[in-house]
């Protein structure tokens, strides 16, 4: 249970931490909080021949409202996210899904950008970037790149990230408008990774119907699963439980679970289809409320 | 290159350590092996367990889960820094004693570390339901007390922290 030898760099700044990357060819990682890093250095699942660490790197932890977006540096920690008004105010989805993340000594420590860049199926940040349509913004050699969230998870426990990338920020655009959300999942103990979990983004038009609708699922394939058909079909409708009764249909119509020591393929079919009613009557239960 | 040796210099209760460790080193066992501050406990190694809970820059934090290098510039807090200087216990590691909060004792120090840091962060703990303790507390495991008592401890030593708080702001 001891990490095997590596070259550790304390870069200051990000052009500094690029440099420090391309110089061991693919055989460095950077570590950003570390929580899932560490211990798989420790079992020996992974063994870089040299960390970088982020930590140092001040420009790469902020949080900011933009003029169209919230900006949040890929080295926020999950705890000042939690703690934020300006989140609460403008990306409340991550004050319902936070408190499922591990535990506050883990959040204390963990990233924001760590756990998307790591993309763990059942992982809660990955799904509520996706379900708020966060857009990515990459550094390499080269200078900057943008991607969306459907083009950055790229599939288990990867993303679209270069051997000699850096995850900068994540923009999060502002929703206008009155906004409800859902989140909710079913996991063996509280803290745990997801079994299964979902959430909800829905807003009414002028005239009640819906003219938002998004809803995401994750724990149940290989990344967060944007379900795009199920939202299509609720645009345009009036809030109902039988509309979403049918989008949660339709949503788990497109996931291919996995089996394993917890649980079965169908029992987290069955799962998901469940929360992703739940937090769609959740999220219209905001719409009414607020 | 790869055995190479790194200086840290940090606090640790309130006194300034400097030493070379080899980057592999956990934070844990820098605490416990080099320091030889034995308080900090070490289970499961892989965060799950939170036996080894510190305070690094006053947040709480799994000392397995750093390296010792991570932590250069650093102030920690382990369990020895919770008791006053001439190792009158803390009213929260009072408590703990008060309400047999401890058995086997071996999970007590991150206990001690998660409550100090929970109870610190709310003021009106003594007035939050179970379920908010517990959850504060769900990253730390305990397998001989079955929790009702540390709960029960945490309630207890709440008012202190609550007192400490109103003092300091004065």
């Amino acid at each position: 249970m001891k990490p095997a030898a590596f070259v550790y760099r304390a870069p200051a700044s990000l052009p500094e931490a690029l440099a420090q990357l391309r110089e061991f060819g693919g055989d460095a990682r950077v570590i950003a909080g570390g929580q899932t890093l560490v211990p798989a250095m420790s079992m020996r699942l992974a063994r870089p021949a040299a960390l970088i660490d982020l930590n140092g790197v001040a420009e790469l932890a902020f949080l900011r409202a933009g003029a169209d977006a919230i900006e949040i540096g890929a080295m926020t920690r999950q705890r000042t996210l939690e703690r934020s008004a300006e989140i609460g105010r403008h990306a409340r989805l991550f004050h319902l899904a936070l408190p499922h993340v591990a535990h506050f000594q883990i959040r204390n420590r963990g990233t924001f950008g760590g756990s998307l860049c790591h993309n763990d199926p059942a992982a809660e940040l990955p799904a509520v970037a996706a379900a708020l349509s966060a857009e990515f913004v990459i550094a390499g050699a080269s200078g900057d790149r943008t991607v969306g969230a459907d083009g950055f998870f790229a599939g288990l426990l990867s993303t679209a990230l270069e051997p000699d990338e850096i995850l900068r920020a994540i923009r999060i655009p502002y929703l206008p408008g009155s906004c409800g959300f859902g989140f909710a999942e079913v996991a063996r103990r509280h803290g745990d990774f997801a079994l299964a979990g979902a959430a909800a983004v829905l807003r009414l038009g002028g005239d009640g119907t819906l003219d938002l609708a998004r809803l995401v699922l994750f724990g149940v394939d290989d990344g967060p699963v944007r379900a795009h058909a199920a939202e299509a079909a609720m645009l345009g409708e009036r809030p109902s439980d039988d509309l979403w009764s049918a989008a949660a249909a339709a949503a788990v119509a497109g996931i291919s679970p996995v089996a394993d020591l917890h649980a079965s393929a169908l029992y987290r079919r069955e799962v998901a289809e469940t929360l992703a009613r739940r937090v769609l009557r959740q999220a219209a239960a905001e719409l009414r409320d607020g | 290159m790869a055995d190479g040796k790194v200086a840290v210099a940090l606090t640790v209760n309130g006194e300034r350590r400097e030493a070379l460790v080899e980057p592999r080193l956990l934070l844990s066992d820098f605490i416990r092996h080099v320091l030889r501050l034995t308080g900090t406990h070490v289970g499961c190694e892989h965060g799950v367990c939170g036996a080894c809970t510190v305070l690094v820059d006053g947040a709480a934090c799994r000392s397995c889960l750093l390296f010792a290098v991570q932590a250069n510039g650093a102030e920690i807090v382990t369990v020895e820094g919770l008791a006053g200087p001439d190792g009158a216990l803390a009213p929260l590691q009072q408590a703990f004693r008060d309400c047999h909060a401890l058995q086997c004792g071996y999970c007590t120090p991150g206990f001690l570390i998660s409550a100090h840091a929970f109870l610190r962060d709310t003021p009106d703990a003594a007035e939050r339901s179970d379920a908010e303790i517990r959850s504060a507390l769900s990253g730390n495991l305990c397998r001989c007390t079955g929790y009702q008592a540390i709960v029960k401890a945490v309630r207890q030593a709440a008012p202190a922290y609550r007192e400490a708080g109103l003092e300091e702001r004065r």
